[in-house]
């Protein structure tokens, strides 16, 4: 793990003595070139949170107010509790952490019994990733119509504007995305180790909760972090589908940018504020995840 | 502990390839026994079929005394040691070894008690809280070994266990694999690709090709008495020459020519392995001689004129204690599916030079000769063959006469 660094550093030690003065500039290019990159993608994320503490005289004032001399949080208490940011959350929150749940659940037993015992063949892996093929929008009148005349009448649920029917459509959409992913980390791992979980005295179940499990983890926070911005961050279907009940933060968001009174854009930037905060934390746990390569190394030298 | 043995085991994998045919072979309770034999020779399947990770196309596996064909692995009290170890990665090394037994709910303090003694015994006791990806090769393999160890299974099954490791390493497990075979003594079956390993370590070798055993013996019966031409070409390093001859018989003395008229009295000894080639006639034979019991003549000069062939000295390599001389005789090489497979196992471009010298009528031999051997590259060299050296085969089953 720590050659690594000190590998490089040797690197560029080395390059410094051949290459002398040019090293130098060489590097202030690179920084500054990284620098105004990184501020062209955070510029808008300022912007966003900025907004969401100012008053509604500075918001589109100009010049522009690039920080509020007095920061308010009545755009928070807004957004919150009048238009619909407390039940969008809500929402959002059970739909994206049940949908999580069910995809990396089917998905992993499913990419596992692919990788370990070809079920389906070499297909059936290929058929899944090919439903990421179809653009969503191709199946949305089709399920609207389902959802809105008929579910009640065939399977006796109420699907439109429902978080079960949100899940449900979630779900179906995260899976090819999760079983392809866990497929892919299930071939990588070594077969030999649940063999040798079955030598040694374990069930095929044993084997896979107590060894296939627990290295695939980095694989399953993954695809799990990847199924719920996915859940979170569905606009289309949640739009058509959630009408009034089932709002959730997109929905609600664009119900702000086109409200009848004019736009709302404090109060937009402050629930995207909250919205961000699950994200923000997914994205940091998956990275220490996908950092951490559990079975490298493991199995021979 | 316990035997295993095999009653016409086949496997044929559903695509049709037949793995193992009719493999029948007993272990006895305590065995060391060997499975040896080039890639896709069934060694490994055979092995597999064993631990239960292979299902059993027709025939029966028993353990103890126990039919074992429709039991899970863990119900067959059997340990194995993978090729890549599979030392569970999330697991320390302490964990690593008490897994099995915490599998079979033993109390804690047998558990403590039983990974210290293995570890003890494998010198691990500083790396029992350490991950397997901290460890050297040599400490992997010797945790899989006590992995192995600690249930004191009926059976161990290993699988090529050395063959991760650089050489002068694998010399030395090998050694201690051997004493600790001699220590705990179970029923072991080891298999490798590697002949010096099956020598080394076999009590008994079963020679496997292509799914069908060749030989079962001890390591030395396997080297003097190869029931064939491939057993003979595949035990012993470098492998023995072949050439193709022709059995002779004037005032009761049996000779062999071969080439322009070269020629080679066959000794009494030699005769008698081959089962009195007295009654066999003028035959056309495939005759073997192995490397080191071929010598310079100008080192051995007791050896009489028709114990000597001539041939062109290509190479000669040093090795110190020794040296190896390649040269060529003008003498048919034996192209024979046998001799085919064995060059392939060395490598593609061997089976090549096979049919090249098949062309040109010569064959590529090598001697192993003192180290003070006067042998000079591009001369003709005189090379005395040993008595008792030469063995015969069958030029159409590959068989050995008098096998």
């Amino acid at each position: 793990m720590t050659s690594v660094p000190e590998r490089s550093r040797d690197a560029a030690g080395a390059t410094r003595v051949v290459r002398g003065g040019r090293f130098r500039v060489g590097g202030v290019v690179r920084f500054v070139f990284i620098g105004v990159y990184v501020a062209f993608l955070l510029l808008p994320l300022y912007w966003m949170a900025v907004t969401s503490i100012k008053s509604q005289d500075d918001q589109l004032s100009d010049p522009p107010v690039w920080f509020p001399s007095d920061p308010t949080s009545v755009n928070f208490a807004d957004a919150l509790n009048r238009f619909n940011g407390w039940k969008g959350l809500q929402n959002s929150l059970i739909i994206a952490l049940v949908t999580t749940v069910l995809a990396v659940a089917l998905g992993t037993t499913a990419a596992y019994s692919m990788a370990r015992f070809r079920t389906g063949g070499k297909h059936l892996a290929f058929w899944f990733l090919s439903q990421r093929l179809m653009p969503p929008i191709a199946v949305i009148i089709p399920i609207f119509l389902l959802y809105s005349r008929y579910s009640e009448e065939w399977f006796g649920v109420t699907l439109i504007d429902t978080r079960i029917g949100l899940i449900l459509l979630y779900t179906v959409f995260a899976l090819p995305f999760t079983v392809w992913m866990m497929y892919a980390y299930f071939r990588q791992m070594p077969a030999e180790l649940e063999e040798a979980a079955l030598v040694d005295g374990c069930s095929r179940l044993q084997a896979l909760l107590k060894i296939a499990w627990p290295l695939a983890a980095p694989g399953i926070v993954s695809a799990a972090a990847f199924a719920f911005i996915f859940a979170w961050t569905e606009f289309l279907f949640a739009q058509v589908l959630g009408r009034s009940e089932a709002v959730t933060v997109p929905v609600a968001l664009a119900g702000m940018i086109t409200f009848f009174q004019g736009n709302l854009y404090g109060q937009a930037s402050a629930l995207t504020v909250v919205s961000l905060v699950p994200a923000v934390l997914l994205g940091i746990l998956v990275q220490r995840h996908l950092v951490r390569g559990l079975t490298l190394g493991a199995v021979q030298g | 502990m316990g035997q295993v043995s095999f009653e016409r085991v086949r496997k044929v994998y559903p695509d049709g390839t037949v793995a193992v045919q009719e493999l029948t072979l007993e272990i006895p309770d305590g065995e060391l026994m060997v499975f040896v034999g080039p890639s896709g020779c069934g060694k490994t399947t055979a092995l597999r079929m064993v631990a239960g990770l292979e299902q059993i196309t027709e025939g029966e596996i028993r353990i103890g005394d126990e039919l074992v064909n429709g039991l899970p692995p863990r119900d067959r009290d059997v340990a194995m040691v993978f090729q890549n170890y599979a030392l569970y990665p999330h697991k320390s090394i302490y964990e690593n070894l008490a897994f099995p037994l915490k599998l079979r709910k033993l109390a804690k303090a047998e558990i403590d008690q039983r990974v210290n003694r293995i570890a003890r015994l494998l010198e691990l006791e500083e790396q029992l809280s350490r991950r397997p990806r901290q460890l050297s090769g040599g400490q992997r393999q010797r945790v899989a070994m006590g992995r192995a160890m600690i249930r004191e299974p009926q059976a161990f099954l290993m699988d090529e266990p050395l063959s991760n490791l650089d050489a002068k390493l694998r010399t030395q497990m090998r050694a201690e694999i051997g004493l600790l075979h001699k220590e705990v003594g179970v029923t072991t079956i080891y298999v490798t690709h590697d002949q010096v390993e099956a020598m080394t370590l076999g009590q008994r070798v079963a020679v496997l090709r292509k799914g069908e055993l060749q030989q079962v013996s001890p390591p030395q019966e396997l080297y003097t008495r190869p029931a064939n031409l491939f057993v003979a070409g595949f035990i012993g390093s470098p492998a023995m020459n072949f050439f193709e001859g022709r059995l002779e018989h004037t005032d009761g003395a049996t000779s062999v020519s071969f080439g322009d008229g070269q020629r080679l009295a066959v000794d009494g000894q030699e005769s008698e392995l081959a089962g009195g080639l007295g009654g066999q006639g003028r035959r056309a034979v495939v005759v073997g001689v192995r490397p080191e019991h071929l010598e310079d003549a100008a080192l051995a000069p007791a050896t009489p004129a028709d114990r000597r062939l001539r041939g062109l000295v290509r190479l000669r390599e040093l090795l110190g204690s020794e040296v190896v001389i390649h040269f060529e005789v003008e003498a048919a090489p034996v192209v024979t599916e046998e001799t085919r497979d064995l060059a392939k196992d060395v490598d593609e471009s061997a089976v090549t030079e096979l049919d090249h010298l098949r062309a040109a009528r010569r064959t590529s031999f090598v001697g192993r000769f003192a180290a003070d051997a006067p042998t000079e590259e591009g001369t003709v060299a005189e090379i005395a063959v040993t008595p008792g050296a030469l063995r015969f085969f069958d030029p159409e089953t590959g068989a050995r006469i008098g096998a």
